[in-house]
């Protein structure tokens, strides 16, 4: 039977959303399924952790030297428990990405990135080129599995379960060679990109900072999150941690409103698994209208407006 | 100090790709081959550490066939000193390759490896992680800006949250993210002065690096269509589409 470590991912006060959609995707895998908690005065992520339904233990691991994400110090820890594991498992965010690999090499095995769906314990789809294509990747004969879980494939996990919650002490120490400085984070009150039901999504086409306000206030105004593309971000008009596609955000809203993206295929990659997806372009041969379910052909300047209005 | 920085040939990412029928890949029958796009950034990067006067030498290093001397030559027509072809006709995974890149970093041992934060083919993301890991040294992946201080570097990280500073010791493996830089154009004349700079050919082999662990990858599929949607002609019509499905 496969016993599945699942890392948790956090920001010292709560549990990320991430961390239960590897949880359903451990169930799919089927087994034990313990989740690793590892930071400072966690006591509170840990409890959530284990709230998580079909959880048999939560392991923590509280150490100054763990507070910060930093992935040398994380993968000493999980290593440090990976003998009793035939599955270690993070999310496919940018803490699991950074993680994960170097806990791989560590073990002596290729990660599998990005599972999307399990076919059976040792075998998942994963997509590749873009989500243009998508393999079957299965582990070499006999060995551990080790994993990244694409998030927008699955659902979060129900809170319903009773885990147990074991103390541990770290096995490692602080790397010398590395050391945290800060995180400054623009995110300010909006839903998260990566969980909220809706998003706003503004491109090249808003054509500066300012008007990027129309996309904040139409978002404000739907309780949607916000998001951009590439080409929106390169020239400065909204932070980065706003990109969606295969290099920034990999999104599954119920409903996603692009405004001025024409849908190159590393945007349109960060969005097929939206609900409903609404594009308003000028161009009416862009390539966004290929994929999505509701056009409309027309100049976003007059239609954010005209939305506004009519939503009162 | 010498930077390593990895090349990787791969579909140029304007091209529509195709999976072949029988399911054992993607159709790369006269298809554009590029650098990959980060490769190019972390190229750029490390030139522009060179240029400023805190590196001497920068050399650019692939693992593949010999159809990747292609790519190893625009990165020496960017500017790169000289190139390592680590020859094999195997297409190696990850942990291969970070194990072929350990040999070469032993052998010219850098102060930095700068690399691309994912290859757009396999989309794994875990070469940089793995050399870090394999030679027990820092990581700092997902890089916008890299600011050198002497014996280590301030790095700024591409984040979910937003963006996160971390310092770490040389040597250091470092992948970039888009925002990094802008690649530089490669000039005609750059073209020719590449071919004579060195490119050096060492097999896997030679190097002795243990190739296992290999995941089996098989079945490519195209991926699940959306059905097609409709038009609307205005902003109350679509309002009115999206109350019809519960979505406002
Ligand atoms: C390695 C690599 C990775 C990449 N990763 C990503 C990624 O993760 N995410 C991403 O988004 N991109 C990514 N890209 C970039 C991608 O290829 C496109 O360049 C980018 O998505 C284009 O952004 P855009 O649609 O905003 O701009 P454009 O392609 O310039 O499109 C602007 C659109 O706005 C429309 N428009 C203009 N004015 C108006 C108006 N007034 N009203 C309505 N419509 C208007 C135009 O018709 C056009 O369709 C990547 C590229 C590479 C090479």
């Amino acid at each position: 039977m496969s016993r599945i470590l699942i890392i948790a991912e956090h920001d010292g006060a709560t549990l990320n959303i991430s961390t239960s959609k590897c949880v359903t995707c451990a169930q799919a895998i089927g087994g034990d399924i313990d989740i690793l908690v590892m930071g400072q005065g966690i006591d509170a992520v840990a409890a959530e952790a284990a709230a998580l339904d079909s959880v048999s233990r939560v392991l923590a691991v509280n150490a100054e030297h763990l507070a910060a994400p930093l992935a040398v110090n994380l993968a000493a820890e999980v290593v440090g428990l990976s003998a009793d594991y035939t599955h270690l498992v993070g999310p496919s965010t940018t803490f699991g990405r950074d993680l994960m690999p170097r806990v791989a090499a560590l073990c002596g095995v290729n990660q599998i990135s990005d599972i999307m769906e399990v076919s059976s314990a040792e075998s998942f789809k994963r997509p590749v080129y873009a989500g243009n294509a998508i393999v079957q990747a299965e582990p070499a004969n006999g060995t551990k599995v080790v994993a990244t879980v694409r998030t927008a494939s699955w659902k979060a996990a129900g809170s319903g379960g009773s885990a147990s919650i074991e103390q541990r002490g770290a096995s490692g120490s602080a790397a010398a060679h590395t050391r945290y400085v800060g995180l400054s984070s623009e995110g300010g009150e909006r839903p998260d990109l990566q969980s909220a039901p809706k998003v706003v999504s503004g491109g090249r086409a808003l054509a500066s900072e300012e008007n990027f306000e129309l996309i904040y206030k139409l978002a404000d105004k739907l309780g949607a999150g916000v998001g951009a593309s590439r080409a929106a971000v390169d020239a400065g008009y909204c932070p980065n941690d706003m990109q969606v596609g295969q290099t920034g955000k990999i999104i599954s809203p119920d409903l996603y409103i692009a405004f001025g993206i024409s849908g190159a295929i590393q945007h349109v990659t960060g969005i097929k698994d939206a609900g409903t997806i609404v594009a308003v372009n000028k161009d009416p041969e862009a390539p966004i209208f290929e994929i999505a379910d509701i056009g409309l052909v027309g100049d976003l300047f007059n239609v954010i407006p005209e939305i506004e209005s009519q939503l009162g | 100090m010498k930077i390593l920085v990895g090349i990787k040939r791969v579909v140029d990412y304007n091209v529509r790709i195709r999976v072949l029928p029988d399911g054992s890949g993607v159709d790369t029958d006269g298809v554009k081959m590029s650098v990959n796009p980060f490769d190019e950034i972390a190229l750029e990067e490390a030139l522009r550490i060179k240029e400023a006067g805190n590196a001497e030498e920068v050399i650019v290093i692939s693992v593949g066939g010999d159809e990747c001397q292609q790519q190893l030559r625009t990165g020496l027509a960017m500017g790169a000193d000289r190139a390592i072809q680590v020859q094999t006709s195997e297409p190696l995974q990850p942990l291969s390759v970070a194990r072929a890149f350990l040999k070469i970093v032993e052998r010219e041992d850098p102060g930095l490896v700068i690399l691309g934060k994912q290859a757009i083919d396999d989309d794994n993301s875990q070469t940089a992680q793995m050399l870090a890991a394999l030679w027990d040294r820092p990581q700092a992946t997902f890089a916008s800006k890299l600011e050198l201080n002497g014996s280590s570097a301030s790095v700024t990280r591409e984040v979910d949250a937003g963006l996160e500073t971390i310092e770490v010791d040389l040597p250091a493996v470092i992948s970039v993210d888009l925002r990094m830089n802008e690649p530089r154009f490669v000039k005609l004349p750059d073209i020719m002065k590449a071919k004579r700079k060195p490119l050096e050919v060492i097999s896997l082999d030679d190097l002795d690096v243990t190739v296992d662990g290999q995941l089996g990858i098989s079945q490519f599929t195209p991926p699940p269509q959306r059905e097609k949607g409709i038009m609307v002609d205005d902003a109350s019509q679509l309002l009115q589409e999206l109350k019809n499905r519960g979505l406002l």
